[in-house]
């Protein structure tokens, strides 16, 4: 920046002197954060960029089966998963903006999910799930006499509890956000429309989505971030069994961390950020306006 | 005439307000089962717990007072672990505050050089899936040598906490008028006094919301946790949740009953601060 200016632009004075009392105070209260983005940001990224450096991590990786199930798992929980969920999100966002008392009573019971940590609330459901004794095969035993699926064991099954689990943590913040949006829609618009005898698709089609789409797709984009690095859901409920074949990203790191393979860690990530960097690239365009 | 078209219109309402109840119900079901199913194992003596019934024959506190008496292998540390989550979730939260509103400060209202910049990387940190970044701090907190101690947890997670903290804390300061500092300084200020005297009464609402969002954030944390502290006498309690699973015959009615005590303060401070949060937090979550 200061090489570009000419001469003339430059003041001669030293650098400390050209800065205003509140300057020298701004710089003096934005170092604390800046030293915590350098010691446990900038160093750790960097350390592991070149950790992860090798090709032969990435040969290793390309012959673990683990990681292409892995790989696969993510984008399904990304794709199906999150796309699911906002969409249960934007329908349940128009059933809780009804003025009811009970649908208000129900909206504080529904953020319940949200507002409690996630390892108790996990592992409720995996122990409701457990073959033996849990309670869901309990009662199907109950009322059929037979045994009821053995639920964590088969792969298909048991990432699809995990998306489950997500969803039901995470819809109810979603949620939340798309009612902020509903209820900042104009009232007129649908009386109006309700004169002109629209029918709720209408409404739907030309005046609801047409404010949200924007809040919309960054809620979706935003969400498959948080999502890629969604550690609890699978780990605690799974625990990336049976056989390591419902692993995600996210989990794998860890495994290969636990494994004492950090730049296999590292390289697995690396693999994940042509999918990461888009994501993040559109965000920082959209919010540091 | 007048008689029939009232009908219509009750006709109309029941079957309006059958088809909220019909999304209602599940609503209300899927939401609560994971929740109440923890509930029902805290509740239930050993032999119930295994039954698969819906309530429990003799619902018992029994759990509740192993736990507090700490009388179960699993359980022996309790109250250390209770207190190292206590300890690690406020130290968080103050820190986090202290660095984000100095931070947020400087950039707002000092218009401190490179301000945008700070902002840029602050945002970009927010964006890496903590489960990556992860990887990396785990072996960057053993090269500063800090693994098994509170403060690599601590850190980890003010480093986590931070860049949501600043920009919910600029959008709002942001807001507030210039002619404040402008007459602030008028009078002789320094830049000290306008953000003791200005700055932090009129931002307290926002503080609110982000010192919640950093304790609860802290006290919910599990892999950082799992990653940073291994010593029985030093982790926090949802690691030594997860330990119980380690064991082929865990005590799942004391491991729910954990788990409920330790689910019970966020909720209530969530259920406390639920009108900071929501106007603090979500606003700033998703900017259109």
């Amino acid at each position: 920046m200061a090489i570009t200016l000419s001469a003339s632009d430059m003041p001669s004075a030293p650098l400390a002197a050209r800065l205003t009392t509140p300057q020298v105070w701004g710089i003096v209260m934005v170092t604390p954060y800046l030293l915590v983005f350098l010691a446990f940001v900038v160093y750790p990224v960097g350390y592991g960029l070149w950790l992860a450096r090798a090709p032969a991590n990435y040969v290793a990786l390309y012959h673990d089966p683990i990681f292409a199930r892995a790989a696969v798992n993510t984008l399904i929980f990304l794709v199906i998963g999150i796309n699911i969920k906002m969409l249960i999100a934007l329908f349940l966002s128009g059933f809780f903006v009804q003025q009811r008392a009970w649908i208000k009573w129900l909206s504080v019971l529904f953020i319940l999910p949200w507002a409690v940590p996630s390892i108790p609330t996990i592992l409720s459901v995996r122990f409701m799930l457990n073959p033996e004794w849990g309670m869901v095969n309990q009662l199907i035993f109950k009322f059929t006499g037979e045994d009821g699926p053995n639920w964590l064991n088969d792969p298909a099954v048991a990432l699809t509890m995990a998306i489950g689990v997500h969803i039901w943590k995470s819809l109810p913040f979603w949620t939340l956000i798309l009612m902020t949006g509903r209820l900042a829609i104009s009232q007129d618009l649908f009386e109006a429309a309700e004169v002109d005898g629209a029918n709720w698709w209408q409404k739907f089609r030309f005046i609801t989505w047409p404010s949200m789409q924007t809040l919309y797709i960054t809620c979706t984009l935003l969400s498959m971030i948080w999502t890629l690095g969604d550690f609890n859901s699978v780990y605690l409920l799974t625990g990336g069994g049976p056989a390591d074949l419902t692993h995600v990203l996210a989990t794998l790191g860890i495994r290969y961390l636990r494994l004492d393979q950090l730049s296999l860690a590292m390289a697995s990530i690396v693999c994940a950020l042509p999918l990461v960097a888009p994501l993040i690239y559109f965000m920082m365009k959209r919010l540091s306006r | 005439m007048k008689l029939a078209s009232l009908r219509d219109i009750t006709l109309r309402d029941v079957g309006t307000e059958a088809r909220l109840l019909l999304i209602g119900i599940p609503v209300f079901i899927w939401t609560m089962i994971p929740i109440y199913h923890m509930f029902v194992f805290a509740i239930s003596p050993k032999e119930d717990a295994f039954s698969g019934k819906l309530w429990p024959t003799h619902p018992t506190l029994h759990n509740f007072h192993i736990v507090f008496y700490q009388q179960h292998y699993f359980l022996r540390d309790f109250w250390i672990q209770f207190w190292n989550s206590l300890v690690i979730a406020v130290s968080v939260g103050a820190l986090t505050l202290l660095i984000a509103t100095f931070a947020a400060f400087s950039i707002s209202r000092l218009r401190v050089p490179g301000g945008r910049w700070v902002m840029n990387l602050a945002l970009f940190t927010y964006f890496i899936p903590a489960a990556f970044l992860a990887v990396p701090m785990y072996r960057t907190m053993g090269n500063y040598g800090l693994l098994n101690s509170h403060w690599a947890l601590i850190l980890a997670m003010v480093t986590i906490a931070s860049p949501y903290a600043i920009w919910v804390l600029k959008q709002a300061s942001d807001k507030l008028p210039v002619e404040l500092d402008e007459a602030a300084v008028m009078d002789g200020a320094t830049a000290l006094q306008i953000f003791r005297l200005v700055y932090i009464p009129l931002m307290m609402p926002s503080l609110v919301a982000i010192g919640t969002y950093a304790v609860l954030l802290a006290w919910n944390e599990y892999l950082y946790a799992f990653l940073l502290l291994s010593n029985d006498k030093e982790i926090t309690l949802p690691v030594a949740l997860g330990n119980f699973l380690s064991a082929d015959d865990s005590p799942w009615e004391l491991l729910m009953t954990t788990g409920f005590i330790y689910a019970l303060p966020p909720a209530a401070i969530y259920y406390a601060f639920k009108r900071y949060m929501v106007g603090g937090l979500t606003a700033g979550a998703v900017k259109s």
